[in-house]
């Protein structure tokens, strides 16, 4: 907590701030809310102290980044052409993921498809959870009106289920790329809301928080400076987890037809396209369904031993 | 005696009530700026301009949003949703013949998954830290990460098409005999319990696992109370309101759940129906739809708030 001395806080009540803060850090620590467990010490342990499961899944992860990055470049075949004779082919040297529905390299397709299911849900998570970590923050610190308002108003969004919001919206506004970032995002901004009001009423009981009320602040200074970076950490552990939702309802849509269009296909689309072969077990089918997995359960595998590590440092006794 | 309770009961319900209001507000308002013209997606393109006026007076299109919303409104109040823009059927019809399928999947899915996902969390929190608990969390972990359509596909392929043990897809005038219900229900109700017991478990293991740790279960311990009675007898009642609350969230999973297992394996439920409704733009039954996920979803929360309510000693004795 070194910031630097502001004009308005007497030398008294800024040393008072000053020794409050580390202990009232540690207290946080105490509050039985699972998000908070992640602790701001997590990150510098993470060499050491990674389970292998959670390193498998960061593996996993960096491994889906990379290609969604280079993907098209190191993809055997331009991702729309068709390159063999054969239908719903198995694997093969030419073919390592075997063929589709009208005989496309399956390799080149997941590889193309990587940067619309990575990059889309990406995008939406991002989008989600700052606009509720930051919404969640200005009800948290403003009056109790508008806390209150802002709070029946994600209550009653987050009774529609995700994916009903969704076929709502795309049945209104029709699916493009930027309209299903909208949509993923819209659908995941009153989870990451609730968690980041929760967290950002237990901080302002706290008693820096009070000093810096005491000592005239205004209220942006205290969400900024006070508040959010103690919540930093919990809300990136829950960013993960929306992301996991992210893809599972994007790839969902898409299933559907419902999401990205074709020429362009993600996963979802992927699996949908190649729906056919399944009765002959084609890999077309199995592969880009194994990919949305792999994804999901690296990030899943990641968050949790985060959360563990994040325990037990707490000498929380499990 | 009960008063104080009956009046935290009371309270919910009316907050219940002004979610359910808040919700009408945003379908309307999303269906209502809807970019495409109903009247000129149920005529074609081969209208005059005269005769898409002319529909658009009798749906009442031409008259202004805020008028609409309160006569839209006074009339679902009645439990009259209008009329099907597609077949001219009334809304609250259609949706009289499909909410009982889906009630019944919904029903036998909960049957089959909460005694499944308690057992499971219940196990895995007084065995925790064994390899029983970490399998199960491997395995919780995985199957929540995984798309539902995965699950379904794999499914179809194994039991109907290799074994050819079961229907790929549920016609519901065949049910007459209870071998013939469960041969119909095995795989949707298999595939939304896959996707709902990991969720629910994982809750239900943090809820036990939370009283564990509390100090009346360390007395318990020390006057040599065995571990299936500690659990039994004092942790279990303890842990009703969170656990009400985890299946009461989970089982709203349900409703997203739904909307691809019941497109899979073409289920006459509701979900199907709003998908059907959604690629038709047919607004009218798409707000009916979506007002019945939302009652039911707020039906659920409430029944968990009430658990919990009723369960706590404290608020009964004042």
């Amino acid at each position: 907590m070194n910031r630097p001395a502001t004009s308005h806080g007497t030398t008294v009540l800024y040393s008072a701030h000053g020794e409050e803060a580390k202990p009232c850090a540690d207290a946080l620590q105490d509050v039985p809310i699972e998000a908070l467990a992640v602790k701001r010490s997590v990150f510098r342990r993470l060499a050491s102290r990674f389970s292998v499961l959670g390193l498998i899944g960061l593996t996993i992860i960096v491994f889906w980044l990379g290609v969604a990055f280079i993907g098209p470049l190191v993809a055997p075949y331009k991702g729309g052409a068709v390159t063999s004779t054969e239908i719903f082919g198995a694997c093969s040297a030419a073919h390592l993921l075997g063929t589709d529905y009208l005989g496309r390299d399956m390799l080149s397709r997941v590889l193309y498809g990587t940067q619309y299911t990575v990059g889309l849900a990406l995008a939406s998570a991002v989008l989600a959870s700052c606009i509720g970590t930051f919404i969640g923050l200005v009800a948290a610190v403003s009056g109790r009106w508008v806390d209150e308002i802002l709070s029946r108003l994600f209550d009653a969004l987050i009774s529609i289920p995700s994916k009903v919001l969704a076929l709502v919206i795309i049945a209104a506004f029709g699916s493009s790329v930027p309209m299903l970032i909208m949509v993923a995002a819209l659908a995941y901004i009153p989870g990451a809301f609730r968690i980041s009001r929760s967290l950002a009423v237990n901080l302002m009981t706290l008693e820096y928080v009070q000093v810096a009320r005491a000592r005239g602040e205004r209220l942006l200074y205290i969400a900024r400076v006070e508040v959010l970076p103690n919540m930093i950490h919990p809300m990136l552990a829950d960013f993960g987890l929306r992301f996991v939702f992210i893809v599972l309802l994007l790839s969902g849509l898409s299933f559907l037809g419902l999401g990205v269009q074709p020429p362009d296909a993600d996963w979802g689309s992927l699996v949908r396209e190649n729906i056919g072969g399944l009765s002959e077990g084609a890999p077309a089918v199995l592969m880009p369904a194994v990919a949305i997995a792999t994804l999901t359960v690296g990030v899943n595998l990641l968050i949790d031993s985060l959360r563990r590590h994040g325990a037990r440092a707490n000498g929380g006794g499990r | 005696m009960k008063v104080h309770a009956q009046r935290l009961i009371a309270a919910r319900l009316g907050l219940a009530l002004l979610t359910l209001l808040i919700v009408s507000a945003i379908v309307f308002g999303l269906t209502g700026l809807l970019p495409g013209d109903a009247a000129q997606q149920a005529l074609g393109q081969a209208a005059t301009p005269e005769q898409v006026a002319a529909l658009r007076h009798q749906f009442g299109l031409d008259q202004p949003a805020l008028q609409r919303y309160f006569e839209w409104l006074a009339h679902v109040v009645t439990g009259n949703f209008g009329t099907s823009l597609s077949n001219s059927m009334p809304v609250s019809q259609l949706i009289a013949t499909r909410l009982p399928n889906s009630l019944m999947l919904a029903g036998l899915t909960t049957l089959v998954s909460v005694p499944v996902a308690l057992l499971i969390g219940i196990l895995s929190a007084m065995f925790r830290g064994s390899l029983l608990d970490r399998t199960l969390n491997v395995l919780t972990l995985s199957t929540v990460a995984v798309p539902e359509f995965l699950i379904a596909t794999i499914a179809v392929l194994i039991f109907a098409v290799k074994l050819r043990w079961l229907p790929a897809l549920s016609y519901l005038s065949e049910v007459t005999s209870f071998g013939a219900l469960v041969r119909i229900y095995a795989m949707p109700v298999t595939t939304l319990c896959c996707v709902i017991v990991a969720q629910m478990a994982r809750m239900t293991r943090a809820a036990v696992l939370d009283q564990l740790n509390a100090p009346y279960v360390e007395m318990a311990r020390l006057k040599g109370a065995s571990p299936a009675r500690i659990v039994l007898r004092h942790v279990l009642p303890n842990t009703i309101g969170p656990i009400a609350n985890a299946i009461a969230l989970s089982l709203s999973y349900l409703f997203g759940g739904v909307v691809i297992v019941e497109s899979i394996f073409n289920y006459p439920g509701l979900a199907s129906l709003m998908v059907d409704a959604v690629t038709n733009r047919d607004m009218p039954l798409v707000q009916g739809c979506v007002m019945v996920f939302c009652s039911a979803y707020l039906v659920l929360v409430l029944i968990a708030d009430m658990c919990q309510i009723i369960s706590n000693p404290r608020l009964r004795q004042r």
